[in-house]
Order: structure tokens, then sequence, then C-alpha cells
């Protein structure tokens, strides 16, 4: 069988400042999970460059890789990817383990993390006794324990409900207003309505990057999907 | 990431999934057991081998007569009756090396004391008996010169006989009849137990050779000198071959055999047979051992088999890990752990059932078994051994994986 090489990304050039809340779009095949990859250094281009924080990361090796990603980058994906039969305090020390952090600071800024979140009584729960939204802020408050400097999400809301969804999206711009840099991918056009900047990927290539001068409030959607409800 | 936090990792992981990592632990732990067992028992058979040689002293031989081709002729049944008490008086003079020669002459009846009767073994012997077959004393006195010259009616009884016949009581005075005879019981005699070949030997009685001759044997047996066995002690110091050939010469010199003639006569050094035995004991063990060991290779394989399962199942979790910040090292380390604790809990559960084992074979069988700290030390060597090796694979397998693609796996 002949093997070839697919080309995920062409000539792709972007820049994003810190403190922005970047949405990623485009269809399957488009590479922007190609794209996300690069961004979260899971992965080296072929060819170019990538500077994280004005550092050029692009040549590293794995080890290296592994280092920034502990240092900088915050994860959070569509299934919360949590380990199982694990506290919740523990999950989200797990960054922090491969820092070499001794076991009290860790617990410490763990819980503070999980305070942040609004998760403090439920430290000591399983993800298996958590509901989805919570898993999920459990995720974001291991993304945030190691103070990165971006956080990358995956469809973060893909596996939860409409009004946990707005939560989520809530916390997401709080932590962004607070300075934090987001990027998010997801191919629902609500969801990328939250940030403040949509970027969209077809066929390797960026083909639309939009700001968005008035990005949608969550706290006030979650507000009247209330009033609805009630 | 130190040892302590890898450690701790790999025994969260496995205490998440207890019921696998019992079962993957199953193979080690009966395995190491076995191994311990099977060497308990092997050590144990050794050392009743040693023991039975130190009780039978250094160099001990054993005269017969008749040739080895012959079949080895005792008690004057056969047509060769050429090995005589002035024989062993002889060898006992004559010879340096020797410190002394016992003859006996072998029989057996049945033994009457008041109502109780016992059929046994009797032996004619002379005073040096007791000290070159290691006899002791319990009770009572041996015999002497008188007796033998008289050809007293006196007897030692073994423990069995005594059981037997006087039950808790004294013998010791007591007149009892040996194939219609009547004898006085003049002492019993020290504890022997089972012989290597399963014999029992405090079932006998001990008489002079004399009396043997005269009082009990009678027949043909009285008129000449014959003996069924001789015994011959050498000493410490001396060369043992030396004195072998040394008797042969002697023997062949009395019964008057031409160069050519073969020895009308058997010679073996009771020593070797033991130490031949102790020998084929170790090999025993070895085999044993080397089996057992069998079943260790295949809880490592076992151990393999789980961690590779074991990585497939959390590939997810690995991707996560590497995302976080965990470089390929620190998840070779974590998995290399696990199957190292797995294989070193399994271990030393291994042992608590291998030393609980032997001492039920003990028990129960009845057979010796020792513990051997040795066995135990290298049991757990071998299982770390093991944990490293087969984990190493999976734990390999593991740490290469790519974070993206770990992190899609379904």
């Amino acid at each position: 069988m002949e093997s070839y090489t697919v080309a995920a990304l062409r000539g792709v050039s972007l820049e994003i400042g810190s403190g922005e809340f970047v949405a990623v779009m485009g269809p399957s095949g488009s590479g922007k999970s190609t794209f996300m990859n690069l961004l979260g250094c899971l992965d080296s281009p072929s060819g170019g460059s990538y500077f994280l924080a004005g550092e050029k990361v692009s040549e590293l090796s794995g080890d290296a890789l592994a280092e920034i990603r502990n240092r900088c980058i915050g994860f959070v994906f569509q299934n919360f990817n949590l380990l199982p039969r694990t506290s919740a305090l523990e999950n989200v020390g797990l960054p922090l383990l491969y820092s070499r952090c001794p076991a009290e600071e860790r617990r410490q800024r763990a819980m503070q993390r999980l305070a942040e979140v609004g998760l403090a009584e439920r430290a000591h729960h399983q993800p298996s006794q958590l509901s989805g939204g919570q898993q999920q802020r459990v995720a974001i408050a291991r993304a945030l324990v190691n103070n990165p400097v971006l956080i990358l999400a995956d469809e973060p809301t893909g596996a939860l409900d409409t009004r946990t969804s707005f939560e989520l999206m809530g916390l997401l711009q709080q932590l962004n207003r607070g300075g934090m840099t987001v990027v998010l991918v997801t191919h629902e056009r609500d969801i990328a309505a939250f940030a403040s900047r949509i970027v969209s990927f077809r066929d390797g290539h960026v083909v639309d990057d939009q700001r968005v001068a008035q990005p949608a409030d969550a706290r006030q959607l979650l507000r009247e999907f209330d009033k609805v409800a009630a | 990431m130190t040892w302590l936090a890898s450690i701790g990792i790999a025994l969260r992981a496995l205490r998440v999934n207890k019921l696998r990592s019992s079962l993957t632990m199953l193979g080690i732990i009966i395995g190491v057991a076995a191994v311990i067992t099977m060497i308990g028992v092997g050590t144990g058979a050794q050392a009743r081998v040693e023991e039975q040689i130190k009780a039978l002293g250094s160099n001990l031989i054993m005269l017969l007569p008749g040739s080895v081709t012959s079949g080895g002729a005792r008690m004057g049944a056969g047509s060769r009756n050429t090995l005589t008490e002035d024989d062993s008086y002889a060898i006992q003079r004559e010879i340096r090396e020797v410190e002394a020669a016992a003859p006996q002459l072998r029989g057996t009846g049945q033994v009457v004391a008041g109502n109780n009767n016992w059929s046994t073994v009797f032996y004619g012997v002379t005073p040096e008996h007791f000290e070159v077959r290691n006899w002791v004393i319990a009770s009572g006195k041996g015999f002497d010169a008188a007796d033998l010259a008289g050809s007293a009616k006196v007897a030692l009884l073994g423990e069995t006989v005594v059981r037997n016949l006087f039950g808790d009581g004294d013998p010791v005075g007591q007149v009892i009849r040996i194939r219609k005879v009547p004898f006085v019981v003049i002492g019993t005699l020290g504890r022997k137990g089972q012989s290597l070949l399963g014999q029992d030997q405090d079932d006998v009685i001990l008489m002079p050779i004399s009396t043997a001759r005269n009082r009990v044997l009678g027949g043909s047996i009285a008129r000449q000198r014959t003996v069924g066995s001789v015994f011959v002690k050498i000493r410490e110091d001396a060369d043992t071959s030396e004195a072998e050939s040394q008797i042969r010469n002697l023997l062949r010199q009395r019964h008057r055999l031409q160069q050519g003639q073969e020895d009308d006569f058997t010679l073996r050094n009771l020593s070797e047979v033991l130490q031949a035995q102790e020998q084929s004991s170790r090999i025993m063990t070895l085999l044993l051992a080397a089996v057992a060991s069998v079943s260790l290779l295949v809880g490592g394989i076992g151990i393999m088999n789980i961690m590779l399962v074991s990585v497939t199942e959390r590939t997810r979790e690995i991707g996560l890990r590497m995302a976080v910040g965990a470089r390929g090292r620190d998840i070779l380390m974590q998995f290399l752990v696990e199957a190292v604790t797995l294989a070193l809990i399994g271990g030393l559960l291994g042992i608590v059932l291998g030393v609980g084992g032997s001492y039920a074979i003990g028990h129960f069988a009845e057979w010796r078994t020792e513990i051997n700290l040795q066995a135990i030390a290298l049991a757990v060597g071998f299982a770390a051994a093991i944990g490293i090796f087969f984990g190493f694979y999976p734990a390999r397998k593991a740490s290469r994986l790519l974070p993206i693609e770990a992190l899609r796996y379904e």
C-alpha cells in the first residue's frame, strides 16, 4: 500500500495576543485540529516556526515540549479526560506531580483552584460522583493549576447541555476578563459567539479572521435561560 | 519524578483496579510459593540424609559374605559361608587404620513376655558393636566379654520391642523368651528412628553373638564361626581407601584367594552410599526448584499480558498525562514500577504461602521440611527481576505513545 503525506496545514501564519479570546472554527479535515495540536505543543510543524510567549518551541525535543506543556498550557477536552476513581483534588494536582511539586504544596494549590471554580466542597469526590458540568470545571481547575500562558479548549461544551454550556462559557469568559488567553475550538456558531475573535479554517488554510466587537455575554444568557425555564 | 512519587502513582493505579491486580499477582504468588515449598521439601530431605550420615559416624564399612554377583548371601543361607567371626577379630587386630570391627549374626523370631508377644529381628553382636553402630544404652547396661565367653542369655531391647512387650513398664530384669529360649533383659537401647529405607531401627534385640550362635540359631550355624556381616569403623585420621585395600588384602589372604580369583566377600563403604544419596537428594531439590520456577515464569508472562492490556486500556489516560507534562521517561517509570510492585507484592504473598505450605507438608505428610532463607531471598529477587523484565516491554510501549494519537484513542 502506498503511503502519502497529507498537508494538514498550508502556509498558516497567525498571531494571537496575550489576553485574547479566540474561537477556531472549520469543518472536519480543515486543519483546525492540527492547528490546535501545534498550538498546544503536542506536535511540531514540518516547516515554519512557532513562538510561544516569546520562546521558539517548534524545534524542541519531545521531553522539552512536555515541559512546555506542563508550565505553559492548560488543556480542556470535550470528554473531560479526568482520571477515573481518583479524587477531584488529585485530578487537579496532576500537572503539579510532573513539575515535581511536593505533596503538601500540590494539595494546597489544587484546593485553591477548585475553590476558584466553585467546587471546594467536592474536592474528594470522584468523577463518577460529579455531573458533566462539574467534571468540566474540575478539568478547568486542572488546566489552571500550573499558571499557564494559554488555555486550549477543544469543544469544551460538546458533552454538556445548554444551561451547563452557558455556565462553562461564563467561567471561561470570567477567566479571560482576568487576563487569561483562551483559544477555543468549536463547530457551533453559538459557542464561537462568546469569543472576541473568530478564526475559520478550510482545507488547511485560514479563510477568515474576524474580530467580534460585542461578544455574547454568557452570564446574561444564563440569567435569561433561567427566567424562561422558571 | 522522584522514586517515591513514582511508587505512589503506581500503588494508586494498582489500587484503582484491585481485582485485576490480584489476578495478575496470582501467577507470581503461586510461582514463588511453589519454589519455596519445593526447596523446603528438598532441603529437608537433604538435611535428613546429612543427619543420618552424622549419626553413622564417619567412614563405616560393611562387609558381607559372598560376592555381589552371586547375590550376597547372608546368614549362611547360601553355600558361600565365607565371612567368619575370626575374620572380624583379625581385621581389628592387624589393620592399623581400623578402630574397631564388629561382627553380626542376624536372626528373626517370636519374642514372648508375659501375655505379650512380638515378632522381631535379633542380632548376635560383640561389645564393640555399640560403639561401631552408634547404639546408646538408654537404661540398664550392655554385655561384656564374660557374657560373650559364657554365651550368657542376656539381651538389650530396642524401643519398639519394649513398647510392644512391656508398654510403659521397665523391662530391665524381666525374663523374655526369644524363640522359646529364656533371656534376661539387661538393658534398653536409645532411639534411632526410621532408617532412610523406611525401616524401624528400634524394632530390634541385641544379644551376645555366641549366645545367638549357640543357644538360639542352632543347626549348622552353631558348628561354624560364620557371621552375616561385619561392620568396620575406620579411624578418623586414616585414609579410607588405604584402609579398604588393607581389609581386602587381609581377607583375600585369610580366605586363600589366588590372584585373579574374585573376592568371596563384598565391601561397602556406607558413608559413600549415604553421600551418594545426599547428592541425589540435592539434585532432586534442584529439579523441583526448576519445575517450580517454570510456574514463576508463567506468572511473569501473566504480568506482561495484563500490563499490555492495561496499557491499551489506559491509552487515553497516558495521552492525558503526556498532555499535562509527563515525559516518555515518566510514563515508562510509572508502568515499570507498577509491574515491579505487582511482582514484589505477589512475591511477598508467595513467601507467606510457601512458608505455610512447607509447614503444612511437614505436618501432614510427615516429611521433614526446612525453611531456607537463601531460597526466600532468591525467590524475592527473582520475582522483582520478573517484574522488571516482563514489565519493561509494556512500559516502553506506553512511553512511546504519541500524545495526540493517545488522546484520540477510542
